[in-house]
């Protein structure tokens, strides 16, 4: 043991015979806010799926605050495996780049759920805990609102504050604002970068190299299912080492950004008719 | 969410005189075509109950005397659908769960119910509960036999409308819930059923009403429902004619409003706030 609460060793993942993660070894400390970055397909939303096992590795193993498992894949459904693995999913929470909310409860009870039925909560306290995190994501006036009435960027703070209410050890992140209108993204970011320096050990895969450079303390470069580069934000983005990090960097950031323009007003009333048959 | 958008306008000033006109111009229009709707559905149906009648083939004097009997049916033909189809969700309910099992002999079970039944005349069960299972020594009175008979059926063919609504909960619902740590039974009691069972009440609604149809074939266990009446106030008097129009009117009826408050209950999922 070396003290980091996040292990992966050797993980492997083949989807068919299509190989995904080739050999992906990761240690996260304790506070740790790491951003992986990498082309859409080079594993890296795979990789954090593989970690709470939503995907079942092929071959590896993840530890989780001492809770250490195999890749099974022969016996992926066994009792025992599936134990141990829900002991994984309890300690490391994910936020999904579409939300997930669960359409049918509101807000507040999309938060108690999983703490009363999971962790065996009281509901009062339960609701005493979901409340404090919405009102640490802002959202406490959508208390009571049903998730369909809620913008992206709010559906994701409360997603974000659903995760919390578990009281994960690492709060994983798989493209939190890829999902978003660009003028949601900021209330986002932002509540993740408060995250990230409360000391709350976070993985996160992103496009948002502004967040990554900000909140990381380490950045991870992923290409065809390994890291080819890590280090500190500042080194890995400003000053790539590894030739593919630096060919994706200059994509990334060499292309003129889009002019942001404010969103668009409201359509003439003739547009909305179009279309309609009389 | 859906409102009818508002003009705008602050961003267009007055809206153009154009707009006002084709805004008219729709509604007289929409007017126009319910008139000619309602005087085509006049003709045809009045034309076909005068021609009837000018025929003189129709006993008037017989009809008043027996249509209230007729109509005493209609009790019996609601109650049989509406115990059916209630009994045949729950068919549904543990089809569908078996026809998404991963465990062989569930699925294997699940599959020959929804085969057997798909592949075998409703009129065939019925009369098969009602009159070949007394042979075993099971004699089930009618309205029991009447019951079971299209709750089965109808269980299997609603089967596979239940198993195409969980499959439709989002797959991310199903995650989300699993990283929260549910188990896999909360997972499917609490987060995909009810949805499901949002996404299938339109359907639900639906073979409601076929239900009220097919409820006719029970007539053949002697259960007194609606049809039943019929046949047997008309063949005893050689007026079948007669019934029978007036037992097809009925359903005809009961259809039209059951149809007016499933488009209703259709709108009103599709606006709920509890979007799937």
């Amino acid at each position: 043991m070396d003290g980091s609460i996040v292990r992966v060793e050797n993980l492997e993942k083949y989807f068919g015979t299509n190989h995904v993660l080739r050999g992906c070894d990761l240690a996260v400390a304790p506070r740790e806010t790491i951003c992986i970055l990498g082309r859409s397909g080079s594993g890296k939303s795979t990789l954090l799926r593989c970690i709470n096992f939503l995907e079942e590795p092929s071959v590896g193993a993840v530890e989780v605050d001492g809770i250490r498992v195999e890749a099974d894949p022969l016996h992926a459904r066994s009792r025992a495996h599936q134990e141990q693995i829900r002991q994984i999913r309890l300690r490391a929470q994910m936020v999904f780049q579409e939300f997930n909310l669960f359409p049918h409860m509101r807000v507040i009870d999309n938060l108690i759920e999983a703490p009363m039925r999971v962790r065996g909560v009281s509901r009062a306290e339960a609701i005493a805990t979901a409340e404090e995190f919405l009102a640490k994501v802002g959202l406490m006036d959508k208390r009571d609102e049903w998730p369909s009435r809620l913008s992206g960027g709010q559906k994701q703070r409360v997603a974000i504050a659903r995760a919390l209410t578990m009281e994960p050890k690492v709060l994983m992140f798989d493209e939190p604002t890829s999902a978003l209108d660009p003028s949601l993204v900021g209330e986002v970011l932002k509540v993740m970068e408060e995250l990230a320096h409360e000391g709350t050990t976070m993985l996160v895969v992103t496009h948002e190299m502004s967040f990554a450079r900000e909140a990381a303390d380490r950045v991870l470069f992923m290409e065809e299912g390994v890291f080819v580069e890590e280090g500190p934000p500042e080194q890995v983005l400003d000053a790539p080492r590894d030739p593919r990090t630096q060919v994706f960097l200059e994509r990334f950031l060499g292309a003129p950004r889009p002019v942001r323009r404010p969103a668009p007003e409201q359509p003439p009333p003739l547009a909305h008719q179009v279309g309609h048959t009389i | 969410m859906n409102q009818a958008p508002t003009p705008a306008a602050g961003l267009v000033g007055q809206p153009a005189p154009i707009v006002e006109a084709i805004r008219q111009a729709r509604a007289r229009h929409a007017v126009r075509f319910r008139i000619e709707f309602a005087i085509t559905w006049l003709v045809l149906v009045g034309g076909l109950v005068l021609a009837l009648f000018a025929a003189g083939k129709i006993d008037t004097e017989f009809l008043n005397k027996w249509v209230p009997f007729i109509l005493g049916g209609v009790p019996m033909t609601l109650l049989v659908s509406v115990v059916s189809i209630a009994v045949a969700v729950v068919f549904a309910l543990i089809g569908a769960l078996g026809r998404l099992s991963s465990v062989a002999p569930i699925y294997a079970v699940a599959t020959l119910y929804v085969s057997m039944v798909r592949g075998t005349p409703l009129i065939v069960q019925i009369l098969f509960i009602y009159s070949a299972l007394p042979q075993f020594g099971i004699v089930l009175p009618a309205f029991i036999a009447g019951v079971f008979a299209l709750s089965f059926n109808y269980g299997a063919y609603m089967t596979e409308v239940f198993r195409a609504g969980i499959q439709a909960v989002p797959r991310g619902q199903t995650e989300a819930a699993q990283a929260l740590g549910m188990p896999e039974r909360g997972i499917m009691r609490r987060i995909v059923m009810p949805q499901a069972i949002r996404i299938v009440i339109p359907a639900i609604g639906n073979e409601f009403i076929a239900m009220t149809k097919d409820s006719s074939l029970v007539s053949y266990v002697a259960l007194q429902e609606l049809l039943w009446r019929a046949r047997t106030v008309g063949s005893a008097n050689f007026r079948s004619l007669e019934t029978l129009l007036v037992a097809a009117l009925i359903y005809w009826l009961m259809t039209i409003v059951l149809s007016y408050f499933q488009g209703r209950l259709e709108k009103r999922m599709a606006e709920s706030e509890v979007r799937v």
